[in-house]
């Protein structure tokens, strides 16, 4: 790529300096992103620095990448592409980019895309995967077509009990399973939000992000939110492909956690995000002086209630305060919070934050464990040295 | 950090070629593979670049925590069985042994394996 000397010093502004999950991980630019720190190259996974979770949308070129196989898609021509709709319908349809934009109404969402290995990298025992730290999430508002309306429009054959989803990345090897993800038909026709979608923030689907169009599943995982959608296929049966079967499976407990170490005996699809709360400001272990307020800032989010209170503890957790929530963009969207204090004397402070859901649901105090890293939600902290 | 020096940020060619023949295409073209993703020199590190990066860079190996070599085993062979990934026995056991010994809980460098982060 370049001569190690240049990745040189890269280490300031990613973080890694006080971040543990980020050491080695230089900041790097691919096409039309902003410098995106590093998790591997081929295939690409970008994550994006935490300083961006100040604000509750997060740009385009700062958006995380994360891709399965090799190749990926980097030529895309929509003169030749099609949506194709297929399977158990009445009328199967190949639509180009025009016909969706001129033949379905126009629906937009905020919602929160989020890995389910988000915060692998601080998995204790530590676990194979992806080793993201936490920057591999993004909030933007998402448009264009309701899936329902696709499907309508299709004609579903009585009988129709999933729908499957694939992009144009195809495995390099034969051997190797195709990224086919599944949802069931009434999680498409009961949600209005659930949407085919070919802008985020306004603009067309950065080629990184799934251009050009990518499912968006509200308040689910990322791993339903198929990039360089292709083909949607209606089932009259459970798909039973790898990336259901085998991957992106969660043990089967209220928690979806296991004693840390063990294997679970049961395990479903992961699907519904966790309520989750992130500092953004300041960094971890800043210096900062006695008797001045310090603003914390940050983003909090869940699975599709919204978010009622973020809660910031100055003592370790004996006492809470309520912090300032910023605008309401919508169930599924970060909602940004704020909470300023003024450290009365010199010394460690520990800060920490916790978010609550509006069906009471929060976050826990002490990690939660599986062996694939996935759904972390645990209580965040960031210490200050008050000088 | 914002504002910081930009002094430490890589800035790799962007290369957003809009195509000459068609407004219809839009095209991108990938970065090479990280450097500092080189693997550690020792017995059968040619046999792991021959296999491994066929499908994938090896930042994807040298980031991993350092756990046992029983686990390095197990994720060969979920190379061979799961991803369908062409290696024959005898390198999947060089692989294995290289991965063990060069990445495994025994190995020193890189990420170990119980260190707790602090947030």
């Amino acid at each position: 790529m370049l001569p190690r000397e240049s990745w040189g010093g890269a280490s300031g502004p990613t973080g890694a300096e006080t971040d543990p999950a980020l050491v080695g991980r230089p900041l790097v630019r691919y096409p039309e992103k902003a410098d995106l720190i590093l998790l591997t190259s081929r295939p690409p996974q970008l994550e994006t620095p935490r300083r961006y979770f100040q604000r509750a949308i997060t740009p385009n070129s700062a958006f995380f990448v994360r891709y399965h196989l090799f190749p990926i898609p980097t030529r895309v021509d929509l003169g030749t592409w099609r949506l194709n709709v297929a399977g158990e319908v009445e009328r199967p349809m190949q639509l180009s980019l025009e016909d969706l934009k001129s033949k379905f109404e126009t629906t937009k969402v905020f919602a929160v895309n989020q890995c389910s290995g988000n915060s692998r990298a601080r998995f204790v025992p530590r676990v194979f995967g992806g080793q993201w730290g936490d920057g591999a999430m993004g909030n933007a508002e998402w448009s264009d077509a309701r899936l329902r309306d696709v499907l309508r429009a299709a004609g579903l054959k009585p009988g129709a009990l999933q729908v499957t989803f694939n992009g144009l990345d195809t495995p390099a090897a034969p051997g190797v399973p195709d990224f086919i993800k599944a949802l069931d038909i009434g999680r498409i026709m009961d949600d209005p939000d659930v949407i085919v979608a070919w802008e985020m923030n306004g603009q067309p689907l950065p080629m990184l992000n799934g251009y050009p169009a990518r499912l968006v599943v509200p308040g689910w995982y990322s791993t339903y939110w198929v990039k360089h959608l292709s083909e949607i296929t209606v089932l009259d049966h459970i798909f039973d492909g790898f990336w259901m079967a085998k991957a992106y499976r969660i043990p089967d407990t209220p928690s979806g956690g296991i004693e840390p170490g063990a294997t679970p005996t049961r395990t479903v699809p992961i699907t519904r995000m966790k309520v989750r709360s992130i500092i953004a400001w300041p960094e971890n272990g800043s210096r900062v002086p006695a008797r001045r307020p310090v603003t914390l800032k940050g983003v909090a989010f869940d699975g599709g209630y919204g978010i009622s209170e973020v809660y910031v503890s100055s003592d370790r957790g004996s006492t809470w305060n309520s912090a300032q929530l910023g605008e309401d963009l919508g169930r599924y969207s970060f909602r940004e919070w704020s909470s300023t204090c003024t450290p009365a004397r010199p010394g460690t402070y520990h800060l920490m934050v916790r978010a609550v859901s509006r069906v009471g649901e929060s976050q826990p105090l002490e990690p939660l464990w599986n062996p694939a890293g996935y759904m972390r939600n645990v209580v965040e902290a960031v210490h200050l040295e008050v000088v | 950090m914002f504002g910081k020096s930009r002094g430490a940020v890589v800035l790799l060619p962007v290369l957003l070629a809009a195509s000459s023949l068609a407004q219809t295409v839009k095209s991108i073209r990938l970065p090479d593979d990280n450097a500092l993703g080189r693997l550690k020199p020792a017995p059968g590190v040619e046999v792991v670049r021959q296999n491994c990066t066929a499908c994938h860079s090896t930042d994807y190996i040298v980031l991993q925590p350092r756990i046992d070599a029983q686990h390095w085993e197990g994720e060969v062979q979920k190379m061979i069985k799961v991803y369908g990934a062409p290696i024959s026995d005898a390198d999947a056991r060089s692989i294995s042994d290289y991965l063990g010994r060069a990445y495994g809980s025994e190995a020193g460098g890189g990420k170990q394996a119980p260190a707790r982060p602090k947030r």
